[in-house]
């Protein structure tokens, strides 16, 4: 679904990495690990075409993100849910406003009725649904982006520290929908720094654990 | 064409994706409003010159006047000979000396209403009407000059053509304002569009990281302006013809100060203005949004 062939990059001239491979088959679950600073956002920002790689390959759905064109690239995102690090609200819309913008954004309106209540109710958001997002805490904005991230129920998810402000119950409610979606056959990437909880779903998922460090893209194991 | 409908129709959602601006909103309102204003001004001089000087020209075309000379003697002989000349002209719809009373009216002006005309030597005057086709001015001059000594052919020429020329260039000056104004719409909605989308840098990139395409994002900055800059014009429209009521009125043919205003058909043009401001509103909006939106990953 993804493919990073080679992949440079770096900013203002000092590489972050380089000759950095990895694919993400259908399917796959894989958590991205690394000291904060190592690039795990960076890569993941390469991977939704919102950073453009400075060498090597990135291949989205099997096209050449250098090759395509802005439409193009909006027409694989809506194909791509995201949780960003920094959630990435428009603060003047409701919380319930704010997590139907990728349904609404591409003309699926009428799709928002069905899915926003079930989804607001599952991340315990129901009462807050009205909400501007500076009003909420930041593990409640944490839930609303991951509900805005499956709400147009896309192939992939990748998620930038999705539990890195809730406590340990809702992290694992957070994670088990990601694995649940993954059960579906959805792919799921997942940048965290939160070992203990990578060893909760270990259990209950194949997933690769990657470490990224020194620009190094590493099969995670001992610190497991 | 398309896409200017779909505009009026309208998508909320992109509308409200969008946060407003309260001060950019006003200003271009108000600066919408005036551009109407001074354009339907400067239409209305425009073509209420063309109209008049069109009256004044056609006027001046068809009559001429002919003036014997202040000799007591001979004038009754000459006004005779004169008018047979004129009578066999082949082109001439009306011929008709002037009495002397309206003589004396059109002396008036200068010397008050007891001048004693009968015994003064006054020039008799004999107004001449062509018809359509009008007739040969150097061939009735020249048998004027044969057959009646004295007499002067003024066919208006001479203060007929500085005028046309004045008028047409009022004309020209009308349209180019009516231009620089149109110009100047497309740079201010350009400016506040600008700013309106700088301001709104993170908005924009929360909006394609969700996966909007460019014209949804364009859409509701375009949206807006081209409202704004049609609204805007319709009220300065509705003030400029407003304004116009309040110019003295008299018939188009007299005074060309009198009667500015439209005319007929000339009344569709407060209508277009305010589609012509939002229409380069339009145009001017977006091509502010694709350029700005090309800078933006
Ligand atoms: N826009 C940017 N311009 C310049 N440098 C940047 C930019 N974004 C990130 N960096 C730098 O790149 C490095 C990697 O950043 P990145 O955000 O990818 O790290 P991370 O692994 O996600 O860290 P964390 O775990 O803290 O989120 C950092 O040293 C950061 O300072
Ligand atoms: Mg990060």
């Amino acid at each position: 679904m993804i493919e990073l062939d080679k992949v440079s990059y770096g900013y203002g001239g000092t590489a972050l990495f380089s000759q950095l491979s990895l694919t993400l088959a259908p399917g796959s679950f894989h958590f991205l690990t690394g000291p904060s600073g190592a690039g795990k956002t960076t890569l993941l920002r390469l991977c939704y075409a919102d950073l453009r790689a400075t060498a090597g390959k990135v291949r989205i759905f099997g096209q050449d993100a250098a090759s395509l064109d802005r439409d193009a690239v909006a027409m694989s995102r809506r194909r791509i849910g995201v949780v960003h690090q920094d959630c990435q609200f428009l603060d003047h819309l409701s919380i319930a406003e704010n997590i139907a913008l990728p349904l609404t954004v591409s003309g699926r309106e009428q799709e928002v009725s069905g899915n926003l209540q079930e989804l607001l109710n599952w991340v315990g958001l129901g009462p807050q649904a009205n909400q501007l997002p500076p009003q909420l805490s930041g593990g409640e904005r944490q839930r609303a982006a991951l509900a805005r991230a499956v709400i147009v129920s896309p192939e992939i998810i990748i998620a930038d520290e999705p539990t890195g402000n809730v406590d340990w119950e809702m992290s694992q409610r957070l994670l088990s929908l990601l694995v649940e979606l993954n059960k579906m056959g959805k792919t799921i990437l997942i940048a965290t720094h939160d070992l203990a909880m990578i060893r909760s779903m270990k259990a209950d998922v194949s997933a690769r654990v990657l470490r990224l460090k020194d620009g190094q893209l590493m099969q995670a194991g001992s610190e497991l | 064409m398309r896409a200017f409908l779909e505009l009026i129709v309208g998508d909320q959602q992109a509308d409200r994706a969008v946060p407003p601006t309260g001060m950019t909103a006003r200003l271009t309102v108000f600066v919408a409003a005036v551009m109407a204003f001074l354009a339907i001004i400067a239409l209305a001089v425009s073509l209420t010159t063309t109209r008049v000087a069109n009256v004044w020209a056609e006027e001046l075309a068809q009559s001429a006047t002919l003036r014997l000379p202040a000799d007591p003697a001979t004038a009754d002989a000459l006004l005779l000979s004169a008018l047979d000349v004129l009578d066999t002209t082949p082109g001439i719809s009306r011929v008709r000396a002037l009495s002397s009373d309206e003589q004396k009216a059109l002396l008036e002006p200068w010397f008050g209403p007891d001048l004693p005309i009968e015994s003064l030597p006054v020039p008799q005057l004999i107004e001449i009407v062509a018809d359509g086709d009008g007739y040969d001015i150097e061939g009735l001059r020249a048998r004027l000059s044969a057959q009646v000594p004295g007499a002067i052919l003024d066919d208006h020429t001479a203060w007929r053509a500085p005028l046309v020329e004045a008028a047409s260039r009022v004309r020209v000056i009308g349209w180019f304002v009516i231009l620089l104004i149109g110009a100047t719409v497309a740079a201010m909605i350009t400016l506040a569009a600008q700013a309106s989308l700088a301001a709104n840098v993170q908005v924009i990139r929360v909006l394609r990281l969700v996966g909007a395409k460019d014209v949804y994002i364009a859409r509701a900055f375009v949206r807006r302006y081209t409202l704004r800059a049609g609204g805007g014009a319709v009220v300065g429209a509705i003030l400029g013809v407003l304004a116009l009521q309040f110019m003295p009125q008299g018939d188009a043919s007299g005074s060309l100060l009198m009667g500015v205003g439209f005319e007929g058909g000339d009344w569709l043009w407060p209508i277009l203005i305010p589609l012509l401001s939002a229409i380069v509103a339009f145009f001017a909006t977006r091509a502010a949004a694709f350029a700005r939106l090309r800078e933006q990953t």
